[in-house]
């Protein structure tokens, strides 16, 4: 027997295949991949006020990676891991406006959007923690991490035609999709992301890049990385682009809206550029930016500026609840057989 | 012809199966293709017979995307020379989707690509790089053969979700495609052999393989070229030797080769690509460690000369794998 004759699928429906698409439309509620249960707790319950519900996400992500760290300095995890914080105003804003039927592909950053989108703490921190009952059962580990609707690759650039490839199996079958990459300014260097972005617009297909750029492609400053400009290289594909400086949710939530419903609207790819900042080094133990520079982008954080919405009361309980649920995932995924 | 039959086959598994997007470079009508296999395919099938930019890692990431939203892309790279510029898709993301999500997706993408020279096309549009691909994990690579038809090789393909490297080699083009029939390709005995999970091999002889005292394993056009001189070895020199011509260059079926070489106890191979590093020193790897006692002299791997390809024909020659060192070699290898 061929070791090929062994790769089957185990009657798994490719998650944007050509029925699955055919999907009615809601807003994202998320299903977690597997059947796993979603805790109210770390993602909302449908009736709690937007605001509550954008915060608790992003207190969810927040929490998940301080958390995930942790478990790092206990020497529990391997390998390495790109932690989201500060970032998550980008996934909680721009992933609620997605539906079933869409899809995102993420990078080596892909936790925040992971949960944002599956709500999947369990089966994330039991992957990073190689175990068998991690969402990919320990082998794709941080990085490389897929769910109904999700994949994420850590090697950038060449996850962008495959995102432009979803898209055009949503055009191609007419299921009225989005297809969404998240990228980074770091991938602004990879030359694959230009002949996507071109024929992403020559072909009008629905995709949605999302760049979050927090000015450093690992250690490099985007000063030292970047000619010209962001916008303008996206626009002069023909692709329309929104830039935000914010790390404002509600923001990135709105302008998030105007994209995708252009997208659904005319089929053609939209880009949103959003300048953020990463709160913590890009993996592990391995950032040299000033001091300065991150304690003042700490007072824009997005988790402050979200919170300010909120009574002290709700955030409080907002806050206890995650850390509960949390600390259950936590306990959970400890005593889990390797 | 191996351009019609090939041609017709893709418009054959584009009408039968409504999951086939088939994309590349100036494949559309009315030009057709570099090579003319995607000739007519635009005008029957247009929704699903894409012409691309000239972007090779895009279009073949966008086929990754296309096969694990449940279709079956086939891309077509317009030389095998190209392939380089989508090795990042082949090996970091195609290959990988599946057993990194540990089977949640498949990513059945076939890439097919005209490879070889002998045409005179010089260093970048002549090569045999499939060699590069070989021990990716995960990835089939398969070669277009004078004795396998086209349509049974893609509809065995499409039945299967590995992914694809198909390269066909330009001088096959023109040649026709005659599978064994009735035990006999043409004036010689030839049948086909497979195991579970490969493509078939097809073994040619031109008497009984018992009475051969040497097995040659060729693919693509050097398979050809192994069977005009094998024909001529048998009937100028009462030379015998069997030549096993494998559609699935890897992972390799070895079990075809294994019993034709426990009965000639001896072993050529012969393959374009550059030497070292090879097709021919993994099979020789594989026979000598199954073989070893058996074996009656040391196995010979024959493959072009490791150095660019020259455009000039004279120079050509005398870099890639010819008639003439096939004959000496094969002579040496049955006595």
């Amino acid at each position: 027997m061929s070791e090929h004759s062994t790769i089957r699928p185990s009657g798994f429906v490719p998650a944007a295949s050509v029925n699955a698409l055919r999907r009615p439309v809601a807003h994202h509620e998320p299903a977690s991949s597997e059947g796993r249960r979603v805790d109210p707790r770390l993602m909302g319950r449908p009736d709690e006020a937007k605001d509550e519900r954008l915060y608790r996400r992003m207190r969810f992500i927040r929490r998940f990676e301080e958390r995930l760290l942790g478990l790092f300095e206990e020497g529990l995890l391997n390998g390495t891991t790109h932690a989201c914080i500060g970032q998550e105003a980008d996934c909680v804003g721009v992933i609620g406006l997605l539906r079933p039927g869409d899809h995102i592909f993420s990078n080596h950053r892909c936790h925040g959007h992971y949960l944002a989108w599956t709500g999947d703490a369990l089966g994330l921190l039991a992957e990073i923690m190689g175990k068998s009952a991690g969402v990919c059962s320990g082998i794709g580990g941080s990085q490389h991490l897929c769910a109904e609707g999700f994949k994420s690759n850590g090697v950038l650039g060449g996850t962008v035609p495959a995102a432009a490839g979803i898209a055009l199996a949503m055009k191609l079958s007419k299921s009225g999709g989005i297809s969404t990459a998240f990228i980074g300014d770091g991938t602004f260097g990879e030359g694959v992301l230009y002949e996507t972005l071109n024929i992403a617009s020559l072909w009008r297909l629905p995709l949605l890049i999302v760049v979050e750029n927090n000015g450093y492609a690992q250690s490099t400053p985007i000063a030292s990385n970047l000619a010209g400009d962001m916008t303008a290289r996206l626009e002069a594909f023909g692709i329309g682009v929104s830039h935000l400086d914010s790390t404002d949710v509600r923001e990135i939530e709105a302008e998030g809206m105007k994209l995708v419903s252009a997208i659904r609207e005319s089929s053609a790819p939209r880009a949103l550029v959003i300048d953020t900042y990463r709160l913590c080094h890009h993996s592990k133990s391995d950032d040299n930016r000033p001091e300065k520079e991150i304690a003042e982008r700490w007072q824009q954080e997005p988790l402050g500026i979200q919170a300010a919405r909120l009574s002290d009361t709700d955030r409080l309980r907002i806050d206890h609840e995650v850390e509960t649920a949390i600390d259950e995932v936590v306990e959970t995924a400890r005593a889990l057989p390797a | 012809m191996m351009v019609r039959r090939l041609n017709a086959a893709l418009e054959e598994v584009l009408r039968e199966d409504p999951r086939v997007v088939i994309l590349g470079e100036d494949i559309a009508d009315p030009y057709g293709g570099a090579f003319k296999v995607t000739r007519g395919l635009s005008s029957a099938v247009p929704e699903r017979v894409l012409t691309t930019p000239v972007s090779e890692g895009a279009i073949v990431g966008l086929a990754a995307g296309l096969a694990m939203s449940g279709y079956r892309p086939i891309v077509e790279v317009m030389f095998a020379d190209f392939l380089t510029l989508a090795f990042d898709q082949v090996v970091n993301h195609i290959t990988k989707y599946p057993a990194m999500y540990d089977r949640k997706v498949t990513c059945p993408v076939i890439i097919r690509s005209p490879s070889g020279g002998h045409r005179g096309y010089g260093p970048t549009h002549s090569q045999s790089p499939e060699k590069h691909f070989l021990g990716v994990p995960n990835l089939l690579v398969v070669a277009s053969s004078p004795y396998h038809d086209p349509l049974v090789t893609y509809r065995a393909l499409l039945r299967r979700d590995d992914p694809v490297l198909f390269v066909e080699h330009k001088l096959l083009y023109a040649e026709p495609v005659v599978a064994p029939e009735d035990g006999r390709i043409g004036e010689a005995l030839g049948r086909e052999e497979s195991s579970t999970g490969y493509l078939p091999t097809v073994g040619i002889s031109w008497v009984p393989p018992e009475d051969c005292t040497v097995t040659v394993v060729a693919y693509g056009y050097s398979a050809l070229l192994a069977a005009r001189v094998l024909e001529r070895l048998a009937i100028d020199e009462e030379i015998f030797g069997e030549l096993l011509v494998p559609a699935q260059i890897a992972p390799m079926d070895l079990a075809p080769i294994e019993a034709s070489l426990s009965r000639t106890q001896s072993l050529l191979t012969i393959e374009e690509g550059v030497t070292g590093w090879s097709w021919g020193t993994e099979i020789a790897q594989q026979m000598a460690r199954r073989q070893f006692g058996r074996l009656r002299r040391p196995i010979d791997v024959l493959a072009s000369a490791s150095a660019v390809i020259p455009s000039s024909r004279e120079l050509e020659q005398r870099v890639l794998v010819g008639a003439p060192e096939m004959r000496s070699r094969i002579r040496e290898a049955a006595r």
